[in-house]
């Protein structure tokens, strides 16, 4: 006891005590002391490492197949595929089919998150319709949502629509998911605090609920970012004569496999620009967040 | 406010909930508890947990309301939140997305205040506080002590009458404890706010109140009640040094069999 008073008294005023120990806790932990030039080696050492392995593939990619005796219309080489691309800029037009794709996929996917967070957020306000509909949001979370797009072509014909349908549906429900399960988790005495200060629902759900859903949100977003891509390409695929999933199917039906590898390369570049996009986002709005040290 | 009634009482106060497992059956969380806190008074709660010392905080804060009896506050009956009565928790409560003079905003934004009126608040109670300095940090930034008194300044933005404290110092290590509470005895004696503070530390209870209720397990009772007359109560590590402070201990202590347990 007398110890502990001791100890006490000698850190006379608070006001001195605390800031210092809040100074320790504002600084970042120091990384563990090591030779400069093992942390620049470091740092130069990883990048060099991606750019070789990527050299490495492109080059067994290039020469490989030759020497194993694969023929180009199984893989072409990494040069038939660049003049395939030049040929396709060229003749097939390329950059229609390019942003036709890359626009419906982030129009999708806005549509899908705008609907998902909606219904994640009403969901979460009102837990009857939550359990009423708790069973129905299971099995369609289930259902292999793009297996609808034939349906969706009989419905509504070779247009935008079932490409869009199929990629909303698909975005939908991580999103949907995400928002409800931040909602279900947020801190009552949060809410409790909000009341005790009477606050109005609505004040509570701008104050509290909707911000503290952003990380949930945010997660969401990015799964949805790269489902959106493949809720597009499978409408293409399946019917329509725009888009890189079309060229995918015209390609194939020319057995021109160079064409299906590009369009399949392009996807992936939508697909991580969304990706990145969103991402970048986030770091915005989760920006109080401590980042963990690295 | 009627003048002469009591900042808060609590009259034959009741609050049953639904028992776990046992669909229609009730258990008593609280039973008949009577009390009444003066005008400026510092009053402490003590009991094991599980005793509803909670419970009674919620009844106060008028997020809950009692089965039987009846609590007022300045007179008043409590029917659900009030502007008069500020609560702050064992946990900070701060936004983690907004700054800390943001945060202390947050009670004021339901008040008739504009922008500037209210940061103009925040910041004069953060001064008092000793926050000033990172009025613009994250709670993040700042270290556990910081925050709980970051989360003091939110709660007496707001200008309260009665103010509760559920266990504000439990989660904090037992010297930055012994600071925080020398911090909050200050700000709190210089705002002359009447206090309730609920904790399960009796010698806390002591170094901080002028007054004690001692509560049994469940359901919870009031079974002592102690007047703490001691002086400086702005400095509770100067309370704990005095002789009487040690006397009054051992004497709940005492009141309590706790010497008498072996198995807690
Ligand atoms: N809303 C509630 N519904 C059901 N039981 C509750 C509720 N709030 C508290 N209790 C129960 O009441 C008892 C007292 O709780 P509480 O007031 O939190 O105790 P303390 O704060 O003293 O530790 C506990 O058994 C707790 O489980
Ligand atoms: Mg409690």
């Amino acid at each position: 006891m007398s110890r502990t008073m001791t100890m006490t008294d000698s850190a006379e005023a608070p006001a001195a005590a605390v800031p210092a120990a809040a100074a320790a806790a504002v600084t970042a932990p120091a990384a563990p002391a090591r030779p400069l030039w093992r942390d620049w080696a470091g740092a130069a050492l990883v990048p060099a490492a991606s750019l070789a392995v990527l050299v490495a593939v492109l080059l067994a990619w290039q020469f490989l197949p030759p020497l194993l005796g694969v023929p180009k219309y199984i893989i072409p080489q990494v040069t038939d595929c660049l003049s395939e691309l030049v040929r396709m800029y060229e003749q097939e037009n390329l950059v229609m089919h390019f942003v036709s794709t890359a626009t419906m996929s982030v129009v999708g996917f806005l549509a899908g998150g705008l609907l998902g967070a909606a219904f994640g957020y009403a969901l979460g306000l009102s837990p009857l319709w939550e359990k009423v509909l708790s069973p129905y949001l299971l099995a369609l979370q289930i259902a292999p949502k793009v297996a609808f797009a034939p349906l969706f072509i009989l419905w509504f014909g070779y247009n935008a629509w079932p490409k869009l349908i199929v990629t909303v549906l698909v975005v939908f429900f991580p999103i949907l998911v995400n928002v409800l399960q931040s909602m279900r988790t947020v801190d009552r005495d949060l809410v409790n605090l909000a009341r005790a200060y009477s606050m109005r629902k609505s004040q509570i759900f701008w104050k509290v609920l909707f911000p503290s859903s952003m990380p949930n949100l945010m997660a969401g977003l990015r799964i949805g970012a790269t489902l959106a891509v493949i809720g597009i390409t499978v409408g293409e695929l399946v019917g329509g004569e725009v888009g890189l999933g079309y060229l995918i199917t015209y390609g194939e039906g020319q057995a021109n496999t160079a064409m299906v590898f590009n369009a399949i390369g392009l996807l992936t570049v939508i697909g991580i620009a969304m990706y990145w996009a969103v991402a970048a986002i986030e770091t915005r709005v989760l920006h109080y967040i401590p980042r963990a040290a690295h | 406010m009627l003048n002469n009634a009591p900042a808060l009482e609590l009259d034959e106060v009741t609050r049953r909930f639904p028992a776990r497992g046992a669909p229609g059956a009730l258990f008593t969380a609280v039973e008949k508890l009577s009390f009444s806190v003066r005008r400026g008074e510092f009053v402490a709660v003590v009991g094991p947990s599980g005793c509803g010392k909670s419970t009674i905080l919620n009844m106060v804060a008028g997020l809950d309301r009692p089965t039987e009896g009846r609590v007022t506050l300045g007179g008043e009956p409590v029917t659900g939140p009030s502007p008069h009565v500020g609560f702050m928790l064992q946990k900070d409560l701060l936004l983690p997305w907004r700054t800390i003079v943001h945060n202390v905003e947050f009670g004021l934004e339901t008040r008739p205040l504009n922008g500037a009126q209210r940061r103009e608040r925040a910041l004069a109670e953060l001064k008092r506080c000793r926050l000033l300095d990172f009025a613009e940090r994250y709670p993040h930034q700042l270290s556990g002590g910081q925050r709980q008194r970051a989360a003091l300044a939110r709660t007496l933005a707001i200008d309260p009458d009665v103010v509760l404290l559920d266990e504000p110092f439990s989660a904090l290590d037992a010297q930055t404890k012994l600071v925080l509470q020398r911090s909050f005895a200050e700000t709190i004696s210089g705002s002359g706010v009447t206090t309730v503070l609920i904790t399960h530390d009796l010698s806390e209870a002591v170094a901080m109140s002028d007054r004690i209720f001692v509560m049994s397990e469940r359901p919870g009772r009031i079974v002592e009640e102690i007047e703490v007359d001691l002086p400086d109560r702005e400095n509770p590590i100067a309370r704990r040094a005095l002789p009487r402070a040690q006397d009054i201990m051992s004497h709940i202590f005492s009141m309590l069999h706790l010497d008498e347990k072996v198995d807690a």
